[in-house]
């Protein structure tokens, strides 16, 4: 049967048909579904691990004892689990283990661009590309058994427009092989340097014994069309190669990104006139290609930023650009921005309000940039609001304490904010830290976390206390506010910073997304009494908006949360 | 056949992935290979959202770029102008009459553009308009305006009724199922 699947819903399928038996991650757009969906599927076991590298160390667990195990994450996640996996490749498995990682090309959900090939090559593990969903599937089951024959970690390297693409999907049946034996084996499994030194051999033998397999493997394709034009390429650029050159080029579509062969790419090479890379992001292949000296053509064409499509290959390569229909006037952007009802607006707006230099983290709350509330100096990556505040608090001193905060999501504190309070703690700033707790992880579209009460299929799970949490690591002054209480939120605020010890704030209310938050009826303007004063505007509701000189609530959006009410001065919101 | 182009462009949060994935059912029984390409993560949030569907005997690239669609469905008519420029020339637009205030016209830093259905058929462009909104009111639910849009466009195409109901029930939730229904027959019929 032919079933319509997104790439991660195929991942996942690949997954199950593959026989895996454990799966722990840490969501992260857009590999955050392969997992969600693995969830779904009862014969295998899947979580929501704290962060990627405790997940791809329980996925290493679970291959070391000998059954097929899964982990995935996004880009970024892979830097947190780098230090797992550049040792994983040196033990190598026993049962086949696979790391998913999704590139966002063009940043449709993320902070940085970075091309996760380099981490395979550093790693010296294989590292495959799908390039549609039926291949997502098919390049899973194929990555189990290559890990169990190569001995090594796989990684999938997904990209945005493959993972959230759904195109057709052959399913077949679930085939779990046989637990292998678990047997001790310190020269393989503990990595002290007596031992490791030994495994680097190995892994270094390992990357040739791959490279060979990649010269003949049938992941990696040649299309011959004839012609004089040949162009190598991988995963979605292929797709986009293929549908803007059609017939006019024969291609060499690599399925295996890391190692690349050579004889391969030399013999094709050798066939046309003029041969281009076309690969997103970095210059892998071309530099492979380079290196071997052939001339090829890539990045002075191409460039290394942002997502390709086919109207830019046939742009470059032939010269066409297609006619449009035009529309005559301006069209306002239309960034996303924080919903109606969002716990977090009264808790930004009350910062902005008092001009707080804000350390802010990774979430739907990095919306809290935005104008019109503008309350947020600075997002670096996953846990370093609490870290880079107490930085900034040392290197300013006491009276920086006095106006800055950070302010992190329940789900990042315990990916990785956690040790960045044990620092403010240990080393002592009188750091005011917010934790933006909406009881659930929001941004990558409501996963659970440790602090929830609930596991990834939904059912009871022990719940982190954040209070007794923060107090356990060294933080004396903790205390929860509701930040749909604006008068407050705003005075614990200005009282935590104004007191010479290190506190928390826990915001604490729940995503208005959530099925099981009952909504208030939408709120009204009485236009008579509006007095057009706008400062219910100053909230950035995207329900609140000006006509006619009047303040209107779009009925459709508002879920009367009431902060608007709370701001206005004349009684003119019911 | 030539790969067919559809855009499904609006605001994050009115339903475009229901939509897209209703197409993309009707789309697949109909023995055709396709492609969906949809938007997760921030950009939901309120943002501009697109979702390509493509279709054809083979297609390739999942996205659609300028000068490509052969048809445009937009939930908001703002959205509707900001996407006229990736229809083809003779493309079609499909429009809900809703309008929704993005943050820098909230803000005043911008104006919304007037008489947008106007303006795009000044440009050649063959538009219908839906009050989608009203009729999925009508229906019991101002969410299930993006079914009363799919309505609107499978009166428009050629595609066995019995298609489309079966892709309702296998994408819609029992529960929401009847009201679903209501608001698809609507659409049709308006």
């Amino acid at each position: 049967m032919k079933k319509l699947m997104l790439g991660n819903a195929a991942f996942a399928r690949g997954l199950y048909e593959a026989g895996v038996t454990v799966v722990s991650s840490y969501p992260g757009t857009p590999s955050t579904e392969i997992t969600e969906y693995a969830a779904e599927y009862d014969e295998m076991y899947a979580e929501w691990a704290p962060n990627e590298k405790v997940a791809m160390e329980v996925a290493i667990g679970a291959s070391i004892a000998g059954s097929r195990s899964f982990c995935g994450m996004k880009h970024v996640g892979l830097n947190v689990a780098a230090d797992p996996l550049y040792t994983a490749a040196y033990t190598g498995v026993n049962g086949g283990m696979v790391i998913a990682v999704a590139d966002d090309p063009g940043m449709h959900s993320s902070q940085n661009e970075q091309d996760s090939r380099h981490h395979a090559i550093a790693s010296k593990v294989l590292m495959v590309e799908p390039s549609d969903s039926s291949e997502c599937k098919e390049f899973v089951k194929a990555s189990f058994d290559l890990s169990e024959e190569f001995d090594t970690p796989v990684i999938v390297r997904m990209c945005t427009r493959v993972a959230h693409s759904q195109s057709a999907v052959e399913l077949c049946d679930r085939v779990v092989p046989a637990q292998k034996p678990y047997e001790k084996n310190p020269a393989k499994y503990v990595m002290m340097p007596a031992f490791a030194r030994g495994r680097h051999v190995f892994v270094e033998e390992r990357l040739e014994k791959l490279r060979a397999y990649a010269e003949t493997s049938p992941l990696n394709k040649v299309i011959d069309n004839g012609g004089d034009i040949g162009i190598i390429t991988s995963g979605i650029s292929y797709q986009y190669a293929r549908e803007a050159m059609g017939d006019k080029a024969s291609y060499l579509k690599l399925g295996i990104v890391n190692p690349l062969p050579v004889d391969l790419i030399k013999n094709f090479c050798a066939k046309y006139k003029t041969v281009y890379v076309i690969e997103e992001l970095d210059d892998i292949i071309e530099t492979h290609c380079k290196k071997m000296g052939l001339d090829v053509k890539g990045k002075e064409i191409f460039g290394y930023i942002g997502e390709f499509s086919q109207a830019i290959v046939a742009e470059k390569l032939l010269g066409e650009k297609k006619e449009s229909a035009v529309f005559d006037g301006n069209v306002p952007v239309r960034p996303p921005v924080m919903c109606a009802g969002c716990p977090h607006r009264g808790l930004f707006y009350c910062l902005s309000k008092n001009k707080i230099t804000v350390s802010g983290d990774i979430g739907c709350y990095t919306l809290g940039a935005s104008a019109p509330l503008s309350a947020m100096d600075t997002t670096i990556c996953m846990g370093a609001s609490i870290s880079a505040l107490h930085g900034f608090n040392k290197a300013r001193g006491a009276e920086a304490e006095k106006s800055t905060v950070a302010v992190i999501g329940d789900s990042t504190f315990m990916h990785s904010g956690m040790t960045g309070l044990v620092n403010i703690a240990y080393n002592a700033t009188n750091s005011t830290v917010i934790i933006l707790d909406n009881s659930i992880t929001g941004m990558t579209g409501h996963q659970q976390n440790p602090t929830t009460g609930k596991n990834l299929k939904g059912d009871p799970a022990a719940a982190v206390n954040l209070e007794e949490l923060c107090k356990a690591i060294g933080i004396k002054r903790v205390r929860v506010v509701d930040p749909y209480n604006l008068a407050e939120t705003e005075a614990a605020i200005k009282e935590e910073l104004s007191i010479e010890e290190p506190s928390v704030i826990i915001s604490r209310r729940p995503c208005a997304l959530l099925k099981y938050v009952q909504h208030k009826p939408a709120l009204k303007v009485d236009a008579d009494k509006c007095k057009s004063c706008k400062m219910c505007m100053k909230l950035g509701c995207p329900a609140i908006s000006m006509k006619d000189g009047k303040a209107v609530i779009e009925h459709t959006q508002c879920v009367g949360c009431g902060i608007c009410q709370e701001m206005c001065k004349f009684g003119a919101i019911e | 056949m030539d790969t067919r182009s559809i855009m499904i462009v609006g605001v994050g949060g009115q339903g475009s992935l229901l939509a897209s994935r209703l197409l993309g059912n009707v789309l697949l029984a109909q023995g055709y290979d396709v492609k969906v390409s949809e938007v997760h993560g921030m950009s939901q949030r309120g943002g501009s959202v697109v979702t390509y569907v493509k279709y054809g005997d083979e297609v390739f690239s999942p996205v659609i770029e300028k000068g490509e669609a052969d048809v445009i469905i937009s939930f908001e008519q703002l959205e509707a102008a900001r996407w006229v420029p990736y229809l083809k020339k003779g493309g079609k637009l499909i429009t809900s009459t809703q309008k929704l205030d993005p943050m820098p016209v909230i803000t005043g830093a911008a104006e919304y553009p007037e008489n947008i259905v106007e303006k795009i058929k000044a440009a050649g462009v063959e538009v219908t308009a839906v009050d989608a909104l009203g009729l999925a009111e009508q229906a019991g639910n101002a969410k299930a305006s993006n079914v009363v849009l799919m309505g609107k466009v499978a009166s428009q195409t050629e595609f066995d009724d019995k298609l489309w109901q079966d892709a309702i029930e296998q994408c819609v939730p029992a529960k929401f199922l009847e009201l679903n229904k209501k608001a698809f027959e609507l659409g049709k019929n308006a």
